[in-house]
């Protein structure tokens, strides 16, 4: 049972970039198009490492250790976070606090990143970016709590542990306001449609992409890197709430896991097909809102 | 058989901690005395530049060695160490003692002076200062720093009401006589006014919260009190020492006196004021709390409610300021907030009956007054060093600092990382803590609620201080500069750097190396006997998380190392060019065209405008040539404006009514004084056979 203990680090490393693809592709099958391969996101990885770096005369240190930062920090959360049924390696009471403190790492240092090239472009992206986490962050916490709370633990791997499709039933309408902040939540964290567009090129409707304008090469190939990782990271803990289904096989459930994190990613695609960028004043009342679902979640446990 | 060197020290050293814990007592005595002579001594100097004035830094690193060497020989048991003398004053008696919760807020009241009288001594010598000291003399500052250092050894270590409150009182008009040493400036004297009526107000409420417990106890001794506890219900009192001691610890709505008191003490005393006397209102409130006997729900709920105010709105203030010192002090005021959140929940576990939520809340409130110490001392420091060198604290005016003053930068980077938040810092461990008394909480029925108002507070305010303190490091020292005054800064002398990096290690150190000191404080916490916490070994299986914390923090470190070599070895055969920002094309920059303070925190900071009420005044561009065009803002103390002004100003029309009274002239003042004589004398002369 607990051969995903291990796997999954190794897996979330591997599997992470694909998801990016998967999303690009499901994109371009509902656009009529051909679209990129699956396996696009590894050869701009690849490329990307094997290029040179243009720094910014302005930047210092700052901007040159933050995309290590993010990667190494998101690197480790992809151990506390469990998958396929079985419990994480660093599984602890409030362990959830430690995930939203390493992605909390990476966001840090983004935006000090993005401040230190003194670019408006940059700082416009920076600030966007804390007021958004700022507000993601108490939804984050509300229906995790809320997830907790229905499987009577505070650690993830508890939570998943003793979550099951009986347990949510017996919380009746709670699993699905949980899903829905945990999907804003991941699409707001990872700079997805409908908060932030990461295919446009016009650098005054984004957020993520924006802090990342003057980073090139290897530092580049680390920040698109570790993205990946967060959405995964954040993915599975949306699987792990929407999935509970254990069979008693640990490869069962690992598949079961993996096709979630597939689903997550086709279901991602679509959203991003079928709808426009909220404007951007509208975004914080998207993430309150999410913030009062999980409230709403709560509430319906405590009763 | 002789010892020699070390271990006969060592030797000395055992036998008078075994001789008796007096002797740890009249250490911290001794250094009370130090501190008054010294400050003395540094006040009688008659020339500025005289070594006289040493004296006073001199005094505070002695008494700070001499009491730490108290602290530690009471290590031994910690049994209690008391000292008791006469004292002719009423009710008054010397009495003294150290047990564990002093002890806990004995460490960073005795680091923090050492390393602030350092940098203070450093600060006050370099010429090279941007804001002269206006012939004003180092002597009285020495003298004011060295008294209240001493008045809060008195108040952490005192055992007898009358003798707190003397100390309590001293600690109030030291601290007023350091905010307004600058008297040349008027923000400084008006500072000091407020500071001075609402230390005032505040102690009011305590005389008459120690009058009641002493009128129920028969005695003013702590120890009176604490064996009165179960005497009656204590809602009054309680009431009455979260308004006296909050007011100190600057809980919203009492806190308007420390946004203006803060930043304008000199900065080596901000650090001491912001880092460790505002803690002496959680001590203090701590300390209460073993007294007044067993708490009703609604004290959590009131603490909770202050707690929630005071994060919330401590953090969207201080994300408003231009100043970085204001921003400091109002983030002290959201810090203080999370304590009085993690008082509330341990006070809800106690009276659920949930000691597992106890123990953690108490546990968060106790390791986040320790961090905050460091961390915000350690920024005040950093925002000492760039007044130093600039002039200037608007963060609209700074930028690029970090190239100009490498380290200063580093340590603020640092400062800053630890104060919002980032594992493994210390700022980390408590937050971490206080998740966990909630999410502890939300799983005990009767407590669940208060369980998600702090999960729902905290992890708000975290998002609000990361924003706040990005704002500090990437517009103030990232980028381009935005005046000649940053363009022109250096780097601090060494005399400055040496305290602000021994708190940036301490910040460090304190998330990672925590736990032990304060399951030890806890388990033995004198007063705790009253409280239903768990056991020391079940309270050791409550925190064991944070070790793993620790171990996945230096995961992170190891794979930031791995990635930096990969990095190196990636691009060693490369160019790694160097050209201007990225800028779409735009053919002539500016660095006035950066994203400023203002504006980076401005979608943030709109979500809370109806609690800031930011003013935005404007001269938008017109014409087809403009010429100019300008915009500010300011964002007011909204509670000073709109609940005590008004307040104040009608007290003040009210008792205008008495100058009928009292006018200046003395003939009347004569009269008044024979009248009620006369009247003494003709109703004694009635009551008389």
């Amino acid at each position: 049972m607990r051969a995903w203990t291990w796997l999954h680090p190794v897996v979330a490393l591997v599997l992470a970039p694909l998801l990016g693809g998967l999303i690009a592709r499901t994109k371009a099958v509902l656009a009529g198009r051909i679209g990129a391969p699956l396996l696009q996101p590894y050869r701009d990885l690849a490329r990307l490492l094997r290029k040179e770096s243009v720094y910014s005369r302005t930047t210092t240190a700052v901007f040159r250790a933050a995309p290590m930062a993010g990667l190494a920090a998101v690197s480790v959360a992809t151990l506390v976070v469990p998958f396929g049924g079985a419990p994480a390696l660093l599984a602890f009471p409030g362990d959830f606090v430690l995930v939203v403190g390493l992605l909390a790492i990476g966001r840090f240092g983004t935006v000090l990143a993005a401040l230190d090239t003194g670019s408006s472009f940059e700082g416009m992206g920076a600030s966007r970016e804390v007021q958004l986490a700022a507000l993601a962050e108490p939804a984050l916490f509300l229906a995790l709590a809320a997830v907790g709370l229905a499987a009577q633990g505070t650690s993830l791997s508890g939570m998943q542990a003793a979550s099951s499709v009986e347990s949510w039933l017996r919380a009746g309408p709670a699993l699905p306001l949980v899903a829905a902040a945990l999907l804003a939540v991941v699409l707001a964290e990872n700079a997805r449609i409908p908060v932030d567009d990461p295919n446009t090129h016009l650098e005054l409707t984004m957020i993520h992409e924006v802090m990342v304008l003057d980073h090139s090469g290897p530092d580049l190939a680390f920040i698109l890197y570790g993205s990946a990782l967060k959405l995964w990271v954040m993915g599975a803990l949306l699987v792990n709430v929407v999935l509970p289904i254990r069979t008693g096989s640990a490869w069962t459930d690992g598949a079961v896991s993996l096709g979630g994190m597939a689903l997550l990613a086709v279901a991602i695609g679509l959203i991003e097909s079928s709808m426009a960028r909220l404007r951007l004043t509208r975004v914080p009342q998207l993430l309150v809102g999410a913030a009062t679902l999980a409230a709403l979640a709560l509430v319906l446990v405590l009763r | 058989m002789r010892l020699s060197g070390g271990p006969a020290f060592c030797y000395t050293l055992r036998r008078i901690a075994l001789r008796g814990p007096l002797y740890c007592m009249l250490l911290i005595l001794a250094a009370v005395g130090i501190l008054l002579g010294g400050g003395a001594g540094a006040f009688l100097a008659r020339d500025p530049g005289s070594r006289w004035t040493r004296l006073g830094p001199g005094a505070a690193h002695a008494a700070c060695i001499v009491a730490a060497l108290g602290v530690v020989l009471s290590w031994r048991g910690f049994l209690p160490h008391a000292v008791r003398l006469p004292w002719p004053a009423p009710f008054g008696s010397l009495s003294f003692a150290l047990d564990p919760l002093s002890v806990w807020f004995l460490l960073p009241l005795l680091l923090l002076t050492a390393l602030a009288a350092s940098y203070g001594a450093a600060y006050m010598e370099d010429g090279r200062s941007h804001r002269p000291e206006g012939g004003r003399r180092p002597g009285t500052m020495w003298l004011f720093f060295d008294v209240l250092v001493a008045s809060m050894l008195v108040v952490l270590t005192a055992r007898n009401a009358v003798l707190f409150l003397v100390a309590w009182e001293v600690m109030a008009l030291s601290s007023f006589f350091l905010v307004t040493w600058h008297d040349d400036r008027e923000d400084a004297r008006e500072a000091g006014w407020v500071y001075l009526v609402a230390s005032h107000l505040g102690t009011a409420f305590l005389l008459a919260m120690f009058a009641l417990l002493g009128a129920r106890a028969g005695s003013f001794e702590f120890e009176a009190f604490a064996a009165a506890s179960a005497a009656g219900p204590g809602g009054a009192l309680f009431l009455l020492a979260v308004v006296g001691f909050g007011t100190k610890a600057g809980f919203m709505p009492f806190h308007v006196w420390l946004p203006e008191a803060h930043p304008a003490a000199p900065s080596h005393v901000s650090a001491l004021m912001s880092g460790v006397m505002i803690k002496m209102g959680i001590y203090g409130l701590i300390r209460t709390l073993g007294f007044i006997g067993a708490p009703d729900g609604w004290w959590g709920w009131l603490l909770l409610g202050i707690g929630l105010l005071s994060a919330v709105g401590g953090a969207a203030f201080a994300l408003a300021q231009h100043d970085i010192k204001r921003l400091l002090a109002y983030s002290s005021i959201e810090n203080m907030g999370l304590v009085a959140l993690g008082l509330g929940l341990g006070i809800m576990g106690i009276v659920a009956g949930a000691p597992a939520v106890t123990a953690l809340a108490f546990a968060a409130v106790l390791v986040h007054v320790l961090n905050h110490a460091l961390f915000k001392g350690l920024l005040f420091l950093c925002a000492g060093a760039v007044l130093h060198a600039t002039g200037v604290l608007n963060l609209n005016r700074l930028g690029g600092l970090l190239r100009r003053m490498p380290r200063t930068g580093a340590c603020t980077l640092v400062g800053a990382a630890a104060i919002s938040g980032l594992p493994p810092l210390g700022g980390f461990v408590g937050e971490f803590l206080l998740f966990l008394a909630a999410l502890q909480a939300t799983l005990t029925p009767a407590i669940a609620v208060s369980g998600v108002t702090v999960l729902a507070g905290v992890s708000l305010v975290a998002g609000l201080a990361a924003a706040a303190f990005t704002k500090v490091v990437g517009i103030g020292f990232l980028g381009h500069p935005r005046s000649p005054e940053a363009e022109a800064a250096r780097e601090a002398g060494g005399g400055l750097l040496g305290p602000m990096k021994a708190l940036a290690v301490a910040c460090v150190a304190a998330g990672l190396a925590w736990t032990a000191p304060f399951v030890f404080v806890f388990a033995r916490h004198p007063e705790g006997g009253a409280w239903p916490l768990p056991a020391g070994a079940a309270i050791r299986d409550l925190l064991a998380p944070t070790w793993t914390v620790g171990l996945a923090a230096a995961l992170v470190v190891l794979l930031f190392g791995a990635l930096a070599l990969l990095r190196r070895r990636l691009l060693r055969r490369r160019d790694a060019r160097e050209t201007v920002t990225w800028d779409c094309g735009y053919a002539r920059p500016e660095t006035r065209m950066q994203y400023s303070g203002t504006s980076y925190v401005d979608p943030l900071a709109g979500l809370f405008q109806p609690l800031l009420r930011t003013r935005l005044d404007f001269d938008p561009p017109a014409g087809f040539f403009p010429r100019s065009s300008r915009l500010s803002t300011t964002t007011p103390a909204l509670f000073r404006k709109r609940l005590y002004e008004p307040a104040f100003g009608r007290l003040r029309t009210t008792l205008q009514r008495f100058t009928l009274l009292q006018h200046g002239r003395l003939q009347l003042y004569v009269l008044y004084i024979v009248v009620v004589l006369l009247l003494l004398l003709v109703l004694q002369a009635r009551s008389a056979p």
